[in-house]
């Protein structure tokens, strides 16, 4: 432990008053989202507690506001702070899932393809090329797509959470692969590889003992990265209505539910949700900035 | 001498006629386009040697001459495009598939510093191949031998608590050579363990690389450019030029009596003190592509007894006294 605060990721962490603002929020956000049904003032999915006298009420600092509601409700009556809470959470468990679904196929494909070189590679790197040129928005449509045309609905509803992490994952593995690739081809020429081949080691227990621990730094870096960008995937997948099914809202479902509501003047149900979706965005992606800056020695 | 004590015993290694190309020609739809054939390096093209037990031959030679490839070919790092490598008499394929012969045979690489994983504690690097081989199963034993090892190469058992990046160039070989000899090797394929290390440092690892030698009785490949490293260690010397041995004799003899006009070329460039100031004749010119070498003895355009059959015909390697030679001046006593 000691050591973690004497090293110079941590130094360089102290001394980025950015990076650590980013931290906390980060850590706000995630702790606010995993422990909701703890914290949260109200639970917006408990139908008893609801009542439709209390829809559409303004922040509790307007005129109109209910100070039990502190960020207002929305038109079901729900507590709009505690459905961003329970949104988040859904939100951020996507995102997550997805980036470990692509980090995992990723990282294989690239050290198999790096390593293994010739056809394989050609053939492996060929494939990322194609799944490059699809938009991943259009790919998680086309999953959610077949998915719903071949299932019956009641198996669609349990199943759409992990259609989308598939889906959001499916179009994000290339970019590991590639980064890992090149990695890969740089470490298997060196002689500590060669000195386990010489012993004859399997490829399989090369890649994995000694290439692999030396490839990571990278990955870690486009992990974070890739994190904020599957949350805004899956927010926009639920806002166009093909992402996490309605009885489990996203933050971007709540923020399409308050786009309805947008022109007639109930702004707080969609600006919210969205403040609360940039927020969270933000701070991993300057973690993941920051990361990247301290994980790399030539900038040291 | 003792390689003509060592015949009738099977050699250590014994290369047949060994060669190595690469495919180094463009993607096909360039080819197409540009309209060219495929083109084939000749890193390694036709050598025949071998290396009795207890000795040490020596490759020498520029770099791109060949010699790395020759020294990951006796390994199996790479396969023969022609020829036959003879491990203890058996063919290196079969050989390389069986883990106690393989356990016989170890290479020590050029640089110190991409050869230990920077990943790994020093006692993981060197116990590796002890658990690759399953030669010890305990922990307690294991441990025990690395420190034996590491004690063995001039390093203190406390050190396989570190990380190589605390060691410097010299003592990251000498963990290279220590996980070499843990799997009890006979054969090790050095592939110039010394040309990235100060000249003070050069020395105490080839000594102790000698120590261990008569210690261990083992037989060494060794690589290098370095003709003062050479003579040190080897009991015979093959110099190479663009992927064929020119020359093979006796250390001592290779250095009193060079006898090829390349040796003798190589021997002039040698700084001596004794002979400063005295004018010194440079081999002229650059060494040909090994992609395109040129026809007849690749070392006509650059020497200076070539006549017009050594820009057609291919000298052979020939008995010359204790040597072998590949040259027709030497053949005609033009030289």
């Amino acid at each position: 432990m000691k050591a973690f605060f004497d090293s110079d990721i941590w130094w360089s962490f102290r001394s980025s008053p950015v990076t650590v603002i980013s931290a906390i929020v980060a850590a706000v956000c995630v702790f606010g989202a995993m422990l909701a049904s703890v914290i949260a003032p109200h639970n917006p999915f408990d139908l008893a507690s609801l009542q439709l006298m209390d829809a559409f009420k303004p922040p509790s600092w307007e005129a109109e506001g209910d100070p039990v509601y502190v960020l207002g409700t929305d038109d079901q009556g729900r507590d709009m702070l505690s459905a961003i809470m329970y949104g988040a959470r859904v939100s951020l468990m996507v995102g997550f899932c997805a980036v470990v679904f692509s980090t995992v196929v990723g990282v294989t494909v690239g050290l198999v393809a790096g390593y293994m070189g010739g056809k394989v590679d050609s053939l492996l790197m060929r494939i990322a090329d194609i799944q490059l040129t699809f938009p991943s928005i259009l790919v998680a449509l086309l999953v959610d797509g077949v998915v719903r045309a071949a299932v019956p609905r009641e198996v669609h509803d349990q199943i759409a959470l992990f259609v989308v992490i598939f889906a959001i994952g499916v179009s994000n593995w290339p970019q590991f692969a590639r980064t890992v690739r090149g990695s890969t081809l740089v470490e298997r020429n060196k002689e500590y590889v060669q000195a386990a081949r010489v012993i004859g080691l399997s490829p399989l227990r090369i890649m994995r003992s000694h290439v692999l621990p030396n490839v990571m730094s990278p990955v870690l870096v486009i992990a974070t990265l890739n994190l904020s960008f599957a949350i805004l995937s899956e927010a926009t997948l639920s806002f166009l209505g093909v992402g996490v099914p309605p009885t489990q809202p996203s933050l971007g479902t709540l923020i399409r539910i308050g786009n309805d509501f947008l022109f007639s003047g109930e702004w707080w149900i969609a600006i919210f949700p969205g403040i609360a979706l940039i927020v969270m965005v933000l701070s991993v992606n300057l973690l993941g900035d920051w990361l990247r800056d301290a994980l790399n020695p030539k900038l040291r | 001498m003792r390689a003509a004590a060592g015949s009738g015993a099977t050699p250590m290694l014994e290369a047949q006629d060994i060669a190595r190309h690469f495919d180094v020609s463009k993607p096909v739809l360039q080819r197409l386009i540009a309209r060219e054939g495929r083109r084939t390096l000749r890193a390694v093209d036709g050598l025949s040697f071998d290396i009795p037990k207890g000795t040490t031959l020596s490759l020498v030679g520029e770099s791109g001459c060949g010699k790395s490839t020759v020294a990951r070919l006796v390994v199996g790092l790479y396969g023969t495009t022609r020829g036959t490598v003879l491990f203890d008499g058996q063919d290196l394929s079969q050989a390389r598939a069986d883990s106690t012969q393989r356990s016989r045979m170890q290479m020590i690489f050029q640089d110190p510093y991409a050869s230990l994983n920077p990943r790994w504690r020093v006692v993981d690097i060197v116990a590796e191949p002890i658990r690759a081989f399953g030669l010890l199963k305990d922990r307690k034993a294991i441990l025990a031998r690395v420190g034996e090892l590491l004690t063995q190469v001039g390093l203190s058992p406390l050190d396989g608590q570190k990380y190589p990046h605390e060691f410097s160039g010299g003592q990251r070989q000498r963990i290279s050579i220590a996980r070499a000899l843990s799997s009890n090797p006979e054969f090790l394929v050095c592939d110039e363990p010394t040309s990235a290390l100060d000249v003070s440092v050069q020395a105490q690892i080839l000594n102790l690389m000698k120590e261990l030698q008569q210690r261990l009785g083992l037989t060494y490949l060794f690589i290098s450019h370095n003709l003062a490293v050479v003579r040190q260690v080897s009991d015979r010397i093959g110099v190479m030029y663009l992927g064929k041995l020119v020359e093979l004799a006796p250390a001592e003899s290779l250095f009193e009596r060079p006898r090829h006009p390349y040796t003798r070329a190589l021997m002039e460039a040698i700084p001596d003190l004794e002979m400063t100031g005295r004018q010194r004749i440079p081999v002229g010119g650059e060494v040909p592509s090994p992609i395109s070498p040129p026809p007849g003895c690749t070392f006509h355009p650059r020497c200076p007894l070539a006549n017009a059959r050594c820009r057609v015909e291919v000298p052979v390697m020939k008995p010359a006294l204790d040597a072998m030679v590949a040259c027709h001046a030497v053949e005609e006593g033009r030289g």
